[in-house]
């Protein structure tokens, strides 16, 4: 059930929209070497984008660290978004389509996770935010299946 | 002419007119500041020329998360409240599947499947000018 190693981890800064950028690259990247399709692709990407920009507009920055994962035949990426910006007060709110606190439309957390299997978020406030996704590319049974 | 992707902290999305038509082309990797400096230079063209259509050419965005779906629809919306319509053309599926699934369905937004549509779509593709080629190719407008 465990990830064999954590070999492949790459971790990358999130400072500024240029680096959102390069993030977004380097999980394309990672992603199509690991045999994700292009709508799978492009959902990765996307979440990645969301959660990158959540780091780095709510966090004040931070840094994601990015670990391929082989379970079996299957392969998957997991990320993990890391800033010790204010922590958020009220989770479930946060998740809630919509809800905003920023300038934008209130669809990055829920919408996130709306397009990765794995999503889970560790914050409290003043203790910053650490939210960590995994996909699995398809056309291989899904983790939670057994081993056929 | 320098290509808007990439790396290095490029400059400035052109934004090109055919005729009436402003004519954008988004390519690869747009960053935050670019597409919001591209919201900017759309509005103030549209002030200061006699700009009735926008068109903005989506075929080579590789996603469309929810800042840069804001900023297209703000793009439209004010756009809008200048007399100026928008569309947005050539939207991938993949994309356009993930907007979906994010919630993100942009409402506001007329979208066809190729720029050609997007310039018959406006009504000042061809008509306005008869002696222009067939096909009005926006790259060599670049």
């Amino acid at each position: 059930m465990q990830t064999s190693s954590d070999t492949g981890t790459i971790r990358l800064p999130i400072g500024s929209d240029v680096d959102l950028a390069w993030v977004r690259q380097q999980v394309r990247q990672v992603a199509a070497e690991l045999g994700f399709g292009l709508v799978q692709q492009t959902k990765l990407v996307t979440a990645v984008s969301e959660l990158a920009r959540n780091t780095l507009i709510h966090g004040g920055g931070g840094q994601v660290e990015m670990t391929a994962l082989y379970r079996g035949p299957a392969r998957g990426l997991r990320l993990a978004f890391t800033d010790s910006g204010p922590g958020i007060r009220d989770i479930d709110q946060a998740m809630t389509d919509g809800y905003t606190t920023g300038s934008g439309l209130g669809m990055g957390l829920s919408g996130a996770k709306r397009l990765v299997q794995e999503f889970s978020i560790d914050s409290s406030p003043g203790q910053g935010t650490t939210i960590t996704v995994a996909a699995w590319a398809t056309g291989l049974p899904h983790p939670r299946a057994e081993a056929g | 002419m320098t290509e808007p992707r990439r790396g290095a902290h490029a400059s400035r999305v052109p934004v090109p007119a055919l005729g009436e038509t402003l004519l954008i082309t988004l390519q690869g990797e747009l960053h935050d500041s670019m597409a919001e400096q591209l919201q900017q230079d759309i509005t103030r063209r549209i002030a200061h020329s006699p700009v009735t259509g926008v068109v903005i050419d989506i075929s080579g965005v590789d996603i469309v998360d929810s800042f840069l779906g804001r900023v297209l629809a703000e793009i439209a919306s004010s756009a809008r409240l200048m007399a100026a319509r928008t569309v947005l053309a050539g939207m991938r599926p993949a994309v356009a599947i993930t907007l979906v699934e994010l919630g993100l369905t942009l409402p506001g937004l007329d979208t066809v499947l190729d720029v050609e549509r997007a310039l018959d779509r406006l009504g000042h593709g061809l008509s306005t000018d008869p002696p222009h080629p067939r096909r009005a190719h926006h790259a060599d407008l670049l």
